[in-house]
């Protein structure tokens, strides 16, 4: 019936022009999602081992921000002359944390979240300890590495 | 009574609020149309897609460029050589580009044969000149941006002969350049310029561009005047003329392509502003004409400079050519006017005859 094969007509065109369109869609879509993915610059990877300068040039009770990678990491030298060592990003929301000498904390101004001198998480929002970075220190210079 | 679909009720609430309806009844009884130079009809739509790619490109461009002397070059090394897909995206943008201009060009030249600016179509004319303007001076100040030799020399010329108008010239350059020379300065302006003010200025032209176009219709060939309605061939808009227009922005989009993986675009060398000009170099191809019909000029005409000469009778041409629905009054609304025509068809000829010769003797 010419009816009928009208409507087969109809209906291939219909799914050739919707196969085409999605087609052309996924062609043009492909290479801009992988255009917006930013390639690996080889300079973000935080494996390696980082100096943390002299130990004497740090005080008793206090602490700083050294770059570990592309992220900050917090040295302290406690008062017992022990140090320390954390990436200082706050488990709660990222923020940069920093030492408190007064209170012996370590603060995150964002949300007033608090960390003991091992880095467990005492009062406020964060939900975890902060990450432990590994210690050495060799003719009184700090390395600090991943702990394994 | 059975559940409405869930895109009905949406098409529903949308229709509520912004009327739909009416769009779509517009939509159904527009009608272009159909006669021998109906081919011409399209050239203005690839142009729209062509700015659209433009656009679409340009952002994903923005993701990466980072404008300034000591890493405009090295952003784009990095796009075309590390960033996925980055050589295409930056290859479609410059060809793209000219292709544009192309375009526009052809567009242009056939509303002035198909005699499509009469009344009541005398703004959009005008508005088209404004976005053909507006289109030369986003190649220009698109060039610039890779910081490459080429770039900075066309730069430096091109913004020199502003300098040789009296009186002013010497502040407008600083102006442009931001500055006495070609420098980082420039480049900010020209950045500025390419991604922030020309986008604004030209959405707004060709907004009032194509609502024009919609309030007045398509216009009809100049031979259909006396014809009865029922002897006026036309096609719908919707679903017809859209379909087809659609069929020759994806012959662009695939003519793009090939220009992009074929022919890419060299980044070239880094500018130095302190070495010689390359040999061989010249403008784009769209600037030839001018550039050539200004090294034909000899230094000095009576008491003016050639240079100035020249750029004041391009200017002088470029006005006259925008006011052109008001002098073209021979004939009325159906006159074919034979002079205008061959005014035309000379300056068809001249700007080919001297693109040709600029490529030619350079």
């Amino acid at each position: 019936m010419p009816e009928s094969g009208d409507k087969g007509r109809r209906r291939f065109l219909n799914f050739v022009l919707g196969a085409g369109s999605l087609t052309f869609l996924s062609a043009v879509t492909y290479p801009v999602l992988k255009y917006l993915t930013p390639p690996d610059t080889g300079a973000e990877s935080g494996n390696e081992t980082v100096s943390a300068g002299k130990v004497n040039d740090l005080a008793l009770n206090s602490g700083k921000i050294v770059k570990f990678g592309n992220q900050p990491a917090i040295v302290i030298r406690r008062q017992d002359n022990e140090v320390k060592a954390f990436l200082a990003v706050c488990t709660h929301l990222g923020c940069t944390v920093q030492y408190m000498p007064a209170d012996r904390v370590i603060w995150c101004a964002c949300h007033n979240g608090k960390y003991d001198l091992n880095g467990i998480n005492i009062s406020g929002p964060p939900p975890r300890p902060l990450t432990p970075l590994k210690v050495n220190i060799q003719n009184d210079e700090i390395f600090i590495s991943r702990e394994a | 009574m059975p559940l409405r679909s869930v895109p009905e009720k949406a098409y529903r609430w949308l229709d509520e609020r912004m009327g739909l309806e009416d769009i779509f009844a517009f939509l159904r009884h527009k009608e272009v149309p159909q006669s021998s130079s109906s081919i011409w009809y399209y050239f203005g739509g690839v142009s729209l897609f062509l700015f659209l790619v433009q656009v679409t490109t340009g952002i994903l461009l923005l993701m990466y460029y980072r404008p300034g002397t000591a890493s405009s070059y090295e952003s784009l090394q990095f796009i075309v050589s590390k960033v996925n897909f980055g050589w295409l995206v930056r290859d479609i943008h410059s060809w793209s580009a000219n292709l544009m201009v192309l375009c526009v060009m052809i567009h242009m030249f056939s509303v002035f044969f198909l005699k499509s600016y009469r009344k009541p179509r005398e703004l959009t004319w005008m508005s088209g000149m404004l976005l053909l303007v507006l289109v030369l001076t986003f190649g220009f100040s698109g060039y610039l941006l890779p910081w490459n030799q080429l770039a900075f020399f066309a730069t430096k010329v091109g913004t020199d002969m502003t300098g040789s108008v009296p009186l002013i010239g010497d502040y407008v350059l600083k102006v442009v350049r931001g500055g006495q020379d070609v420098t980082g300065a420039t480049l900010s302006r020209f950045f500025g310029l390419h991604v922030a003010v020309l986008p604004g200025i030209f959405t707004l032209v060709l907004s009032f561009h194509l609502f024009l176009l919609q309030r007045q219709g398509m216009s009809q060939p100049v031979d259909w005047e006396d014809l009865p309605p029922e002897r006026k061939p036309v096609m719908p808009f919707f679903p017809n003329f859209v379909l087809r227009e659609f069929i020759f922005w994806m012959c662009a989009l695939a003519v793009i392509n090939a220009l992009a993986v074929f022919f890419p675009w060299e980044l070239g060398i880094k500018a130095d502003p302190f070495a010689s000009a390359p040999a061989g170099i010249r403008p784009e191809w769209y600037f030839m004409f001018m550039f050539q019909s200004l090294k034909f000029l000899p230094a000095h005409v009576g008491p003016l400079e050639g240079e100035f000469l020249g750029l004041m009778l391009f200017n002088l041409a470029g006005v006259v050519w925008f006011f052109l629905p008001f002098w073209d009054r021979s004939g009325g609304r159906g006159g074919t006017a034979r002079l205008v025509t061959w005014l035309g068809v000379f300056v068809v000829v001249y700007i080919l005859v001297m693109t040709v010769l600029g490529y030619l003797l350079s």
